[in-house]
């Protein structure tokens, strides 16, 4: 829904790294982005083209490490994987869970030249 | 030859650093501020057109409206006695961010206000995401758009301060499992502090305004 914002974060990130490491191209960024991040790979991929076009990120692939969210149960402390409409603890029946997993939304590295 | 640059940096990281910028502006003048999010039509407009009479006397209020496009947001605010009424226009994109909020804050001079609402583009997913650096996020939930919203929109509801159950004189008429909805609020933000009322009724605005006299009062005396 908000690539747009998000992709010209992404590349504004890069490119200030890439300047202070003194690179002459980008080759890739590689991001790691949890499941309730709510992004959608493709439609960065399409702002990114775009948005890339007259920079050093020109063509740089976007490699996305995709984390599966995971929720715990603060009774049995056992780990799943919610199911949907439903956050019950499928092991013990709790409904007091956390959530562990899936918030991350970061750029790890770029690959530079 | 390739070098990989070691970054970890939060995507949002500029934003969120212009939301700190805000919250310092804001902070300065001694003005309490939220952030209403909610989908279309849960009532943004209507609490903020039901809570501003009965803080008349009492605090002066800028309202800022965030929306695609038109400005009758900002319009029945000042109708129902916003001091000053801001609207930004987006141009179509799906929330406020911190840059957005900054533009309207310099056409404030926030010292002549006790409060500031800012009401955010109606949508459940993006606002939750882009911080805007108000103190209190709070979040409209309404009875019609049904009891599953929370698993469904999880982000939204993990974020906020505040939940606010609007449309509740509509309980009789509509099929909607509290215990269900109260639920899923509860796994994704424990604890947090809930407010059912209705705008149009006025049932349970007592709380919701007194909450935020409250909270202006707490700022004020710091």
């Amino acid at each position: 829904m908000h690539e747009l914002a998000v992709t010209q974060s992404i590349l504004d990130i890069a490119l200030r790294h890439a300047q202070e490491a003194d690179a002459k191209r980008i080759t890739s960024i590689n991001l790691v982005v949890g499941e309730f991040a709510s992004i959608v790979d493709d439609s960065v991929q399409f702002y990114w083209d775009l948005l890339a076009e007259d920079t050093i990120a020109k063509g740089a692939q976007l490699r996305f490490e995709r984390i599966v969210g995971e929720m715990t149960c603060t009774h049995c402390q056992n780990s799943f994987h919610p199911q949907e409409l439903d956050f019950a603890c499928p092991n013990c029946g709790s409904q007091f869970v956390q959530i562990t997993k899936g918030d991350e939304f970061r750029v790890d590295s770029i690959d530079v030249e | 030859m390739t070098i990989r640059v070691p970054i970890v940096e939060n995507i949002l990281n500029a934003n969120d650093r212009l939301a700190e910028e805000n919250r310092a502006r804001i902070e300065s003048a001694g003005v309490f501020s939220i952030n209403i999010m909610a989908s279309p039509g849960a009532g943004k407009t209507s609490l903020i057109e039901q809570t501003l009479p009965r803080l008349k006397d009492k605090l002066r209020v800028a309202v800022v409206d965030g929306d695609i496009a038109t400005s009758i947001d900002a319009d029945r605010a000042a109708n129902a006695g916003a001091q000053a009424a801001i609207q930004v226009n987006t141009g179509g994109d799906c929330h406020l961010d911190a840059v957005m909020l900054r533009g309207a804050l310099e056409q404030l001079d926030l010292n002549q206000f006790d409060l500031l609402i800012v009401e955010n583009v109606g949508n459940l997913v993006c606002p939750s995401s882009f911080k805007l650096g108000t103190h209190k996020s709070i979040l409209i939930a309404s009875i019609p758009e049904g009891d599953d919203k929370p698993y469904k929109y999880p982000g939204m509801y993990r974020g906020v301060d505040a939940l606010v159950i609007n449309k509740i004189d509509l309980l009789p008429y509509v099929p909607f499992k509290m215990d269900y909805f109260k639920h899923g609020v509860e796994v994704l933000n424990p604890g947090v502090l809930t407010f059912p009322l209705s705008a149009k009724t006025g049932e349970g605005m007592d709380a919701w305004v007194e909450w935020i006299i409250k909270n202006v009062d707490g700022i004020r005396s710091e």
